[in-house]
């Protein structure tokens, strides 16, 4: 049974994209067959941070509306071969997006995928309320600061309502992602620490993923970051998470950077 | 020595206690407002149509404020009437 999983949070910049990457490329690495779907309509980057930014020919609106067959706008990543990037259009505005059409696509990559990831656009619009309708898990990217925890219980309100699965009296399986955390921070009391999100959010965590040099160094050269440095900090984050959504009771750690004993006299991080 | 010191140093620094208290304080009350959407817009719109039935009114000169405050809130309506409406009223009655 595939199962449609939703990458949001309301509020921008907390790291979806990255996230669905990262995800969708862990789940592949683990034997899964996935597609990770760009909802951000007329602003586009999955494909970019996925490294497939010119191989796009078709999108998703072109999809809707009949122009090209879904095979046809499907891009198969390079690296790995069970994953693969249905993108965004960059040109047509969101309005373009209609919700039968979303249907009849969501219910297509069921019958050919394990995982279907949508990579939802920030906000509360019809793109965001689009990228969640007919998701059966959602995974609610979260930053420790007050206003993406906010946004967070904003949308969880929406996953809780505007869904499919919640107009059909049945509940979507919600989880939260911790992005950008800092652990040293959190324990002076400089930043929300783990026990205050979940506790005001009410929501189980999926995940912590620390705050670190690789997420940027990973979407600099097109690249998930569980991919491209699987032995760093927020991989290790990744690849737990995604055991999670597979079903596997792991204990929940926050992995950390492992400073080797040259960089430690250099004074540099680990990469 | 230390504890005062301590003490100090950590009520700089250790603003997360207050980020949790105000989103704690925040969302309850958002919650609540959820599922009854836009409450001042319907007050508007039904105080607009009961004063409506008496006076000619311009609908951009009514205007709904709530404010909350920590025990109680207050809800203002300003209306703004045309200077013969009792006139009008005279002639209703």
């Amino acid at each position: 049974m595939a199962k449609v999983l939703v990458v949001t949070s309301g509020k921008g910049g907390v790291g979806k994209t990255t996230s669905t990457a990262a995800l969708g490329a862990a789940l592949a690495q683990s034997g899964q067959k996935v597609v990770v779907v760009d909802f951000d309509v007329g602003l586009r980057n999955l494909d970019l941070v996925m490294g497939a930014e010119r191989r796009v020919v078709f999108d998703l609106i072109n999809v809707v509306q009949g122009v090209a067959k879904l095979s046809q706008a499907l891009i198969r990543d390079k690296r790995l071969e069970n994953l693969w990037l249905l993108p965004a259009s960059q040109t047509r505005d969101k309005d373009a997006l209609t919700d039968q059409g979303v249907g009849v696509i969501i219910a297509d990559l069921r019958a050919r995928f394990d995982w279907v990831l949508c990579d939802s656009p920030a906000g509360i619009e019809r793109g965001a309320t689009l990228a969640m309708r007919y998701a059966d898990e959602a995974v609610i990217v979260t930053n420790p600061e007050v206003s993406s925890v906010r946004d967070s219980d904003r949308i969880i309100g929406m996953l809780d309502s505007k869904t499919v699965k919640a107009e059909q009296g049945e509940r979507v399986v919600k989880h939260i992602l911790i992005t950008r955390y800092d652990q040293a921070r959190a324990a002076r009391g400089e930043m929300l620490n783990i026990d205050d999100i979940l506790e005001i959010l009410a929501t189980p965590l999926l995940g912590i993923v620390p705050e670190s040099q690789d997420v940027l160094r990973a979407s600099n050269v097109g690249c998930p970051v569980t991919l491209n440095n699987a032995a760093s900090a927020p991989a290790r984050a990744y690849h737990e998470a995604a055991r999670r959504l597979m079903g596997e009771t792991i204990p929940m750690t926050i992995p950390s950077e492992r400073v080797g004993l040259m960089n430690r006299l250099l004074g540099r991080r680990a990469a | 020595m230390s504890t005062g010191l301590l003490r100090l140093f950590k009520s700089r620094t250790a603003s997360a206690p207050v980020a949790r208290e105000r989103l704690q304080i925040l969302l309850a009350h958002e919650r609540g407002l959820r599922g009854q959407p836009e409450l001042l817009g319907i007050l508007r719109e039904e105080i607009l149509a009961v004063v409506s039935r008496h006076v000619e009114l311009d609908p951009e000169k009514v205007i709904v404020r709530m404010e909350r405050g920590d025990s109680v809130s207050t809800l203002e309506v300003d209306i703004e009437l045309p200077n013969h409406f009792e006139r009008r009223i005279a002639t209703v009655g």
